[in-house]
């Protein structure tokens, strides 16, 4: 009996069973298309009415979207090949995202300018939940590094394109956006100065900084206890902070207002970004430093190699991917936290963010939320993938 | 000639290295054998002042080393230790290179030579140059170790507990490939172990060190006919003594004429390897054979006489 049951599942192909994480996946797509797809408002401060999936779009495109949905389903819900789990992950995501613009353009009444289509609740779930396929797919794969950031610069001009070909000029995001282009770019340059410069000078500073650490034992608790306590102040209450003893050097030392220092706006708030990132580095640093192995640095004193050619010869260059690691910590952390220098008058895509909350209008936070996570979201992969090539080989011993 | 001269390091009011005086002969192998905490690793380490002493001077042909720079001293002594300490990012032949580079030889001079010691110690230049250091085996690793140590061709060569890692096959190896290439390039050698077995197989003088003290410094022989303190003589084991004292001596050196049939031993044998055939056979005499001819036997009788206690 036993025997038989075992023969016969044998003979079941490999792909006939649930995926554990699949199941999960599953579930959350199943609750997506049951939930709205988009949302309609005749204007862009009133509660929007839901439209489902079967509403959303005329019903050739609508069917053709949940075939593809339920194709994806089961993909993701059995065993099948990680590659093809993959490929369908990525097919879905992009059925998602053109038929989402599609839909705006089907539900805005033919020359209605105050009208708003936004993707609903169901179209996020769904997104969600593929890209989690996509995710989970792409760990499994293990691919390199630069395929790594390959797929996602592919990612990124699909998305390029499909904003430059206009499909999603009827959603209610990119109504938001077309009134204040100008305004965006420039708070996206501010928010990049913010996010970049505040780590680049941490990076500048805090290396060193650990350096010293790591030579000098007893500054070592001492430095690291303090950032520990930067680290815990509230960011707004640090912006806060930041204000008096800003506004008085600006006041007081010559030139330091005509190169921009003020008691708010983008003084403080890089500042503050600064030195929330401080803590990282330096203890990244000085960990990295701390896990050479011994053997290496003995041997390299042994050798007659002096302390500044141990230190740029094998003790950096060794420590190296775990200060890349730090680096990558506040890069995607600032990247977002650059959001609330927008309170201070700081810039940054936080003012749609502040914006949109004070107008109860959704699609603006939107404008300001997502090319923040976006962001992010690039970076960690891009910094991954370097802290991977920087580790290759060096990190056993 | 590396002089030691009352050397005393102590940490804090302890003493590591209390008041030891060794000369170490050019040329010559000398290892330094102790239990852990013995001050040996300390004592080596001062030579290439990895450690400073707090009394006393080395001399090292003649030249006092506190007046030279520590990082050009260095350079001009190899150093080779337990776990290799190879540099994990770099690879075989940038790791080889390291001194030489430190010494700022021109690039075609350090391939040459990278090649030439990569060779010596069998491994392929063109398969091993490019490598990483974790891609290769422990025996691999400890071998690029040594001749790391050697690139620069240094009068002297430090080695601490260069074997330790090893498994016993491998390291057998490694010691002969030591002792040749030490015959070969003449260099002068300290190497610490704990291991008197390899104290005697390798060193031409034994230096033995107990709570910073130096017990004994003598040639093996004497060392094991003549153990200066009950210490020096639990070291080496007492039941292992006259079996100690074959293993320094090879059949070379004692055939006798004679004409005895049955499996011969290679000339090269050491007295022990030949002693221990002899009884497990259950022969009184093997014959010796060298290149391939018999030349002659070698008895149990003679080797039962060669392993009592010399007087």
């Amino acid at each position: 009996m036993s025997i038989a049951e075992t023969t016969t599942s044998t003979d079941r192909p490999a792909w006939l069973a649930l995926d554990k994480l699949g199941v999960l996946i599953a579930i959350i797509a199943a609750a997506g298309a049951a939930l709205p797809f988009a949302l309609f408002r005749a204007n862009r401060i009133v509660l929007g009415e839901p439209r489902s999936l079967l509403d959303a779009l005329p019903s050739f495109p609508s069917g053709f979207l949940i075939g593809v949905l339920l194709v994806g389903f089961v993909v993701a819900l059995l065993r099948f090949p990680v590659l093809a789990k993959l490929i369908a992950g990525f097919l879905v995501l992009a059925v998602l995202f053109v038929f989402i613009g599609w839909s705006a353009s089907y539900l805005t009444p033919e020359g209605d300018t105050f009208a708003r289509v936004s993707p609903g609740a169901g179209f996020w779930l769904l997104v969600f939940a593929f890209s989690l396929l996509v995710t989970d797919a792409l760990t499994r794969l293990r691919f390199a590094p630069l395929v790594r950031i390959g797929i996602l610069l592919a990612v990124g001009v699909a998305v390029a394109a499909l904003l430059w070909s206009g499909a999603w000029n009827d959603l209610s995001i990119l109504k938001e956006y077309a009134t204040r282009a100008p305004a965006f770019w420039a708070e996206a340059r501010t928010h990049l100065a913010l996010a970049f410069g505040s780590v680049a000078i941490a990076t500048v500073v805090g290396v060193p900084v650990g350096i010293l650490c790591y030579k000098v034992k007893p500054l070592r608790a001492a430095v690291l206890n303090v950032l520990n306590i930067v680290q815990t102040i509230p960011s707004i209450a640090l912006f806060g902070l930041l204000i008096a003893p800003l506004a008085w050097v600006a006041a007081n030392i010559p030139g330091a207002s005509a190169i921009g220092i003020s008691g708010i706006g983008a003084a403080p708030a890089m500042v503050a970004l600064f030195a929330y990132s401080l803590l990282p580095i330096v203890s990244n640093t000085v960990v990295g430093l701390l896990s050479v192995s011994p053997a290496a640095v003995d041997a390299a004193k042994g050798m007659g190699m002096t302390g500044t050619q141990r230190m740029l010869g094998v003790e950096l260059p060794l420590a190296f991917p775990v200060v890349l690691t730090g680096i990558r910590i506040v890069l995607v952390q600032n990247i977002g936290l650059a959001t609330i220098a927008a309170l201070i008058g700081g810039g940054g895509f936080g003012v749609f963010v502040f914006q949109g909350i004070g107008q109860t209008a959704m699609d603006l936070v939107l404008l300001g939320a997502v090319p923040t996570v976006a962001l992010a979201f690039a970076a960690a992969v891009v910094l991954d993938a370097l802290v991977e090539m920087a580790s290759r080989g060096g990190r056993r011993s | 000639m590396i002089e030691i001269d009352d050397i005393t390091k102590s940490y804090s009011g302890t003493v590591v290295v209390d008041h030891v005086t060794l000369t170490i002969q050019p040329r010559s192998i000398c290892v330094i054998v102790g239990t852990s905490g013995s001050g040996k690793t300390t004592l080596m380490r001062m030579i290439n002042k990895l450690v400073e002493p707090t009394s006393g001077h080395i001399r090292i042909d003649g030249e006092d080393i506190s007046g030279i720079p520590a990082y050009e001293l260095r350079r001009r002594i190899g150093y080779a230790i337990q776990g290799h300490g190879l540099f994990p990012h770099r690879t075989v032949g940038q790791n080889v290179a390291t001194v030489p580079k430190l010494l700022g030889w021109d690039k075609r001079k350090i391939a040459d030579r990278v090649d030439e010691l990569l060779g010596l110690f069998q491994l392929d230049p063109a398969q091993f140059r490019d490598r990483l250091p974790h891609e290769l085996s422990g025996g691999q690793q400890q071998r690029v170790g040594v001749a790391r140590a050697l690139a620069a061709s240094p009068n002297i060569l430090l080695m601490d507990e260069p074997y330790g890692a090893l498994d016993p096959v491998i390291r057998a190896k490694a010691q002969e490939d030591l002792l040749a290439i030490q015959r070969k390039m003449g260099t002068t050698v300290v190497l610490v172990t704990h291991d008197m077995e390899e104290a005697i197989h390798l060193g031409d003088t034994i230096a033995v060190m107990d709570k910073g003290k130096l017990l004994q410094c003598a040639r093996p022989a004497e060392i094991i006919a003549n153990p200066a303190t009950p210490f020096v003589a639990e070291l080496i084991g007492t039941s292992e003594r006259p079996f100690r004292l074959l293993s320094l001596a090879k059949v070379a050196d004692h055939i006798e004429a004679g004409d005895v049939s049955g499996e011969p031993i290679e000339a090269s044998a050491s007295l022990r390897d030949a002693y221990a055939e002899l009884l497990w056979s259950g022969r009184p005499a093997l014959p010796v054979r060298r290149d391939g001819q018999i030349i002659g036997q070698v008895t149990l009788a003679a080797l039962s006489r060669l392993a009592a206690r010399p007087q």
